[in-house]
């Protein structure tokens, strides 16, 4: 309360920019997280730019060449560039990830949100469906999905989104409920704000930005599920380059050449620990 | 008090329920033709119409879907989910067949994991050298960014491959038991420290935690009889989310290792399109987060006197 | 007078933020307390008192860092001690009462081994279970706790505030220190609680001998009770002397504002410094009767009436579970009464639909309590006023230029957020938005209650004017019987959801008719001093 009542003087918004960027630089890691999310997301527009290899075309003579300056990740079985693999794969993987957020945190938002601000009997319904789907760990749903489905990289999205609806829907409502409950809402009914008014001005700004900073972790959780399901083999079929699949399919030889396994699978480690730290940070800045 | 243990139970069973039927609409309503679901897509074509009919009768596929439905859950709530269409055997023996050693993995990983998020916690707290505890704060969420597969295989290469201390694979004896293990515990003691360590932190800075240093207690003395229990009893709130890890775990960890059990069966029902073993584990699960859930919600008021006051005073929960 | 037991010389504290150099707490303080003494520490929020004793006990935040100064325990220089060493200080010669006694016992442990621990870490080892119990039954029974045996097998929360504040001087008293500090013990506590715990500190300090530091935002309090009163403001001491001394002859001009501020001081209704409207007939704007609500087996309100007439202030006082803010939330429309009935401008408002409550919305508008939690966040001063406006697809602007130069705020906090607002400018703006719609009729709950006082003095005031300017009446619920004095022309007094009183002021507050009402009146701090400074 103190830090409030004194801290209003000058032009607040210019210093809070400035005082921003003056904190970001000197956390040294958050800033090196941000590099790495935006070489992957440049990784996944234009691949091209950042290898000359051709993720297909292998050369059989030159089979699991470790890591050098000419291929930086070694090669595979084929003879096939593992970085470039590995940079042609973040667009099929990344893809997948955004397009599960999008389902996950759109429907999970409207779900919550609805359930939260009807409460009463429409919330007790919705909140015991999504009990349901939290029963089922989103792994598994997710496989159970993608065998209705099919297997493909789109339906890998559409399975890891779905699954994640649930927990997405949970947190939604349980911000709602403490929005709803706020002092300025009731304020609000009382100014005479109609219902539609009060959700569309104070409840939904408000609830929306703990969802989001969950939608910034739920980017590494779902990196880590669509390339969990390549792993297991139901993601694009064998050619494609992604992420889970290049580490399967590296794994056959760990013994002998673990490079061709591990280093995909740390280039895929360090983007998630990146976008959790930056997730992290978004949630401090909430608080 | 009756009442809310009623409620609980109530609220279980209509989980376990809800799961078999949403299992049900997916693997036998959703697809167009639940009967190509139980062949391999690239045999499909060659099989004649004749042997189709046959198994949709066998499966019942051709009554209504309502009759299906009565049918099979009819049979399910006396344990009987039908037969696996790989193995033959009914889907309940398949399951207890490979339950133990899932059951022997997942709970040494939990206790190895919880372990592990104590730890954490407690250096984090208990520590006054900002960079270690910066340090020990950084570990959950590594620990939950590192993909079980890669984790996996750099646990195989280093002490299997490289040190040779234990065998890589297979499923025999404690000591191929150990690098599963590690592998499944480290992304379960993630979210569990992250937890605590935000919960010891918070309770640190209580009201009661004052008035305890005032009394003169010690910082050692104030963990331990102040800090811990408080802080501890969030952790059982997130048991369910905890679960879901160890059988997502489990599935990469088995197939990593090549170990049998449940992880690794779900991933071959899945592969051979095996309807009726997956829909029996999907359930299986399901009513093992419900029941988790349940036990915590019933524990909980025996750890927590105000949560105790609650019920006793008639309020719901 | 050689040898206090804390003396505390020249101690500044500073706080890191960031990589920036300290923002300073407090600077250059100094006091001392004497065997035997009462002193209090007085000052608003911000004004560096917590930082302080934090100080003097060793418990300061690890952003806060001691940067001059010493703190001498009868001539022990603890400065700088660590954590280990302060544990035989803390308890043993000094013991603690903090502020919220709901958060400062440890939930899921029972009172009586919360007060064991604090014996046994203060006496000799090896001594027997049986001595430990019996020691801290009789700190318990010290504190004031006459039925010690029960309260020792029980958790704390299934004790009362007062109680648990007991518990914790049992605490405190458990190491027998020489000298007891104590937070704001009392600021969490109804009036008539308050009343008890200091009577008793002040009899312990007496029957023990021990000193007393009393931290305190509230000057009658401090006034009443101690013998010398230390004034501190912006981390410095700007007076001390005994209470006499500071009555007659302050010498800061900070605590003459103080005094001029506090409520107790004032002897009758703050008079409004705008131009009057004339016209207040007196007639009744507002009439609720028979309300009653129950939530479950709990009567939160049993059959209350309530008059406001035109043009007035109408006090609703009680103290916690009086049942006030649930009328007050019934004669906004928030809650729904069980059953009676509330009329404004002899209209029935019960059983309304939310399309007609909303059109009663323009004559009856609400304040609350908190205004750090009634205005969003995300709004700007400017948005925030004119909501009401345009949810009735009223033109805006310039209305709200005008609404805020009513409650004394110019336009460069048109564009301001509230978190770069003080608590006392945020209440202005939730009253500049209230009048928005020109409402006839005020339901302020508990309004000035979350202010320091010379803030709540000025919004007071700034409601005096307004009433007195646009004609408003007001339905005002406080539990501080100083502010009905400073502004109602009405009062009701509450218990236990019923009204037990209710009249004019001046009839009320000079001749009670009620028992509860002459001891909610004996409990107000400073009440007795009001006469001295009358003149």
């Amino acid at each position: 309360m103190t830090a409030l009542a004194t801290g209003w003087a000058g032009p607040a918004r210019i210093r809070a920019h400035s005082r921003r960027l003056g904190d970001l630089i000197r956390q040294p890691v958050l800033v090196l997280s941000w590099i790495v999310v935006l070489i992957v997301i440049g990784w996944a527009l234009f691949p091209s730019v950042f290898t000359d290899h051709s993720p297909f075309a292998g050369d059989t003579t030159a089979s699991f060449v470790p890591p050098s300056a000419e291929h930086w990740f070694g090669t595979d079985r084929l003879g096939r560039d593992l970085f470039a693999r590995s940079v042609y794969g973040a667009r099929t993987t990344l893809t997948a990830t955004l397009l599960a957020v999008l389902i996950a945190f759109g429907l999970g938002a409207v779900v919550g949100l609805s359930a939260g601000f009807a409460g009463g009997l429409v919330d007790t319904a919705i909140m015991r469906v999504v009990d349901v789907f939290l029963a089922i760990p989103s792994l598994l749903l997710a496989m159970v999905i993608v065998s209705v489905l099919g297997y493909s990289t789109n339906n890998i999205a559409l399975a890891v989104g779905i699954s994640s609806i649930a927990s997405f829907a949970r947190v939604m409502r349980a911000q709602v409920l403490t929005v709803v409950n706020q002092d300025y809402v009731r304020a609000a009914y009382g100014l005479g704000v109609g219902r539609l008014g009060v959700m569309v001005r104070h409840v939904v700004p408000n609830s929306l930005s703990s969802v989001i900073a969950l939608a910034a972790l739920e980017v590494g959780t779902g990196v880590l599920a669509v390339a969990s399901l390549g792993f297991l083999g139901y993601g694009a079929p064998p050619p494609q380059p992604e992420w889970g699949l290049l580490v399967a399919e590296g794994r056959d030889y760990v013994a002998v050449h673990p490079w061709a396994s591990i280093l995909p699978g740390l280039a895929l480690a360090v983007v998630v620990i990146a976008t959790h730290r930056i997730s992290t940070s978004l949630r401090k800045e909430n608080r | 008090m009756l009442r809310y243990v009623a409620l609980k139970v109530g609220r279980a069973l209509f989980v376990v329920w809800a799961a078999f039927t949403v299992t049900f609409v997916l693997l036998f309503v959703l697809p167009a033709n639940p009967v190509d679901l139980l062949f391999d897509p690239a045999e499909i074509n060659a099989i004649p119409d004749e042997v189709k009919a046959q198994v949709a009768a066998n499966y019942g596929f051709n009554k209504p879907v309502v009759l299906q439905y009565l049918d099979r859950f009819g049979h399910a709530v006396i344990g009987d989910f039908g037969n696996s269409v790989q193995s033959g055997k009914p889907v309940t023996r398949a399951i207890l067949d490979v339950l133990p050693s899932t059951l022997v993995l997942a709970s040494g990983a939990l206790v190895l994991a919880v372990l592990i998020a104590f730890g954490i916690a407690l250096v984090a707290t208990a520590t006054r050298r900002p960079w270690l505890r910066n340090l020990v704060e950084a570990l959950p969420s590594g620990a939950v960014s590192v993909p079980v597969f890669l984790s996996g295989i750099l646990v195989l290469q280093i002490f299997s491959f490289r040190l040779g201390w234990f065998p890589s694979f297979g499923d025999d004896g404690v000591r191929s038991l150990i690098l599963p293990l590690i592998t499944l515990a480290v992304p379960v003691a993630g979210p569990i420290a992250q937890l605590l360590v935000r919960s010891f932190g918070t309770e640190l800075h209580s009201g009661y935690v004052t008035t305890s240093w005032a009394k003169g207690a010690t910082r050692g003395s104030i963990l331990v009889r102040d800090v811990f229990r408080n802080a501890s009893l969030p952790a059982l709130t997130i048991a369910g989310v905890t679960f879901g890890n160890l059988i997502a775990g489990s599935v990469i960890t088995e197939t990593v290792f090549a170990r049998q059990g449940i992880g690794r069966m779900t991933q071959t029902a899945i592969n051979t399109l095996d309807v009726p073993l997956v829909a029996g584990i999907v359930v299986l699960v399901a009513a093992s987060f419900a029941l988790i859930n349940l036990v915590v919600d019933l524990i909980c008021p025996v750890l927590d006197p105000r949560l105790r006051a609650t019920l006793t005073t008639g309020g719901t929960a | 007078m050689s040898d206090p037991l804390l003396r505390i010389t020249d101690l500044a504290v500073d706080y890191r933020t960031g990589r920036r150099d300290g923002t300073p707490a407090v600077r250059g303080v100094s006091l001392h307390v004497e065997p035997g003494e009462f002193v209090s520490l007085v000052g608003e929020s911000g004004s560096g008192k917590t930082t302080l004793i934090q100080g003097a006990l060793g418990l300061l935040p690890a952003a806060a860092r001691i940067r001059s100064g010493s703190i001498e325990y009868s001539d022990v220089d603890v400065t700088g001690w660590n954590d280990r060493r302060m544990a035989l200080v803390r308890g043993n010669y000094v013991g603690f009462i903090p502020q919220d006694p709901n958060a400062s016992l440890n939930p899921v442990k029972k009172v009586g081994q919360q007060v064991v621990e604090a014996v046994r870490f203060n006496r000799p080892k090896g001594a027997p279970a049986t001595h430990y119990r019996q020691a801290a039954l009789e700190s318990l029974r010290t504190a004031g706790l006459a039925d010690a045996e029960r309260v020792f097998g029980q958790y704390p929360h299934q004790l009362s505030g007062g109680m648990k504040q007991r518990a914790l001087i049992a605490i405190a008293l458990a190491g027998q220190p020489k000298i007891i500090v104590a937070d704001e013990p009392t600021s969490a506590l109804d009036v008539t609680v308050q009343k008890r715990i200091l009577d008793h500190l002040a009899g312990l300090r007496e029957q023990l001998g021990i000193g007393i530091l009393l931290v305190t935002h509230d000057l009658g309090v401090a006034l009443e009770r101690s013998d010398r009163i230390l004034v501190m403001q912006h981390g410095e001491i700007v007076e001390q002397g005994p209470v006499t001394r500071i009555l007659t002859d302050a010498t800061s001009e900070y605590t003459r504002r103080l005094l001029a501020a506090a409520p107790s001081r004032h002897a009758g209704r703050l008079q409004p410094t705008r131009t009057v409207r004339p016209d207040s007939s007196g007639a009744v704007v507002l009439r609720a009767a028979g309300l009653t609500k129950n939530y479950r087996d709990l009567r939160a309100l049993d059959r209350a009436d309530l008059i406001v007439r035109e043009g007035t202030t109408h006090a609703i006082v009680g103290e916690s579970g009086a049942g006030k803010s649930t009328l007050a939330g019934i004669l906004a429309g928030f809650t729904n009464a069980d059953a009676g009935s509330v009329q404004l401008h002899g209209r029935e408002l019960t059983g309304l639909n939310r399309k007609q409550l909303r059109e009663v919305r323009r004559d009856l508008q609400f304040v609350f309590q908190n205004p750090f939690t009634s205005l969003d966040p995300r709004f700007t001063v400017r948005k925030l006023i004119a909501e009401p406006l345009k949810a009735f697809g009223l033109p805006s602007d310039e209305r709200v230029r005008d609404l805020l130069h009513d409650v004394a705020l110019d336009e460069t906090y048109l564009h301001r957020l509230p978190a770069q607002l003080s608590g006392g400018q945020r209440q202005r703006v939730a009253i500049a938005r209230a009048l928005a719609l020109n409402p006839k009729v005020l339901i302020l709950d508990e309004a000035v209650s979350a202010l320091d006082v010379s803030v709540q003095a000025q919004i007071l005031q700034l409601l005096v004017d307004l009433q007195a300017e646009l004609g408003l009446s007001y339905a005002f619920v406080t539990h501080d019987l100083g502010v009905v004095r400073l502004i109602a022309d009405d009062v009701t007094v509450m218990k236990d959801g019923r009204v037990v009183e209710s009249g004019p002021v001046e009839q009320v507050f000079a001749a009670p008719a009620h028992e509860y009402t002459r001891q909610l009146l004996a409990a107000v701090p400073g009440a007795d001093l009001v006469p001295a400074v009358q003149s």
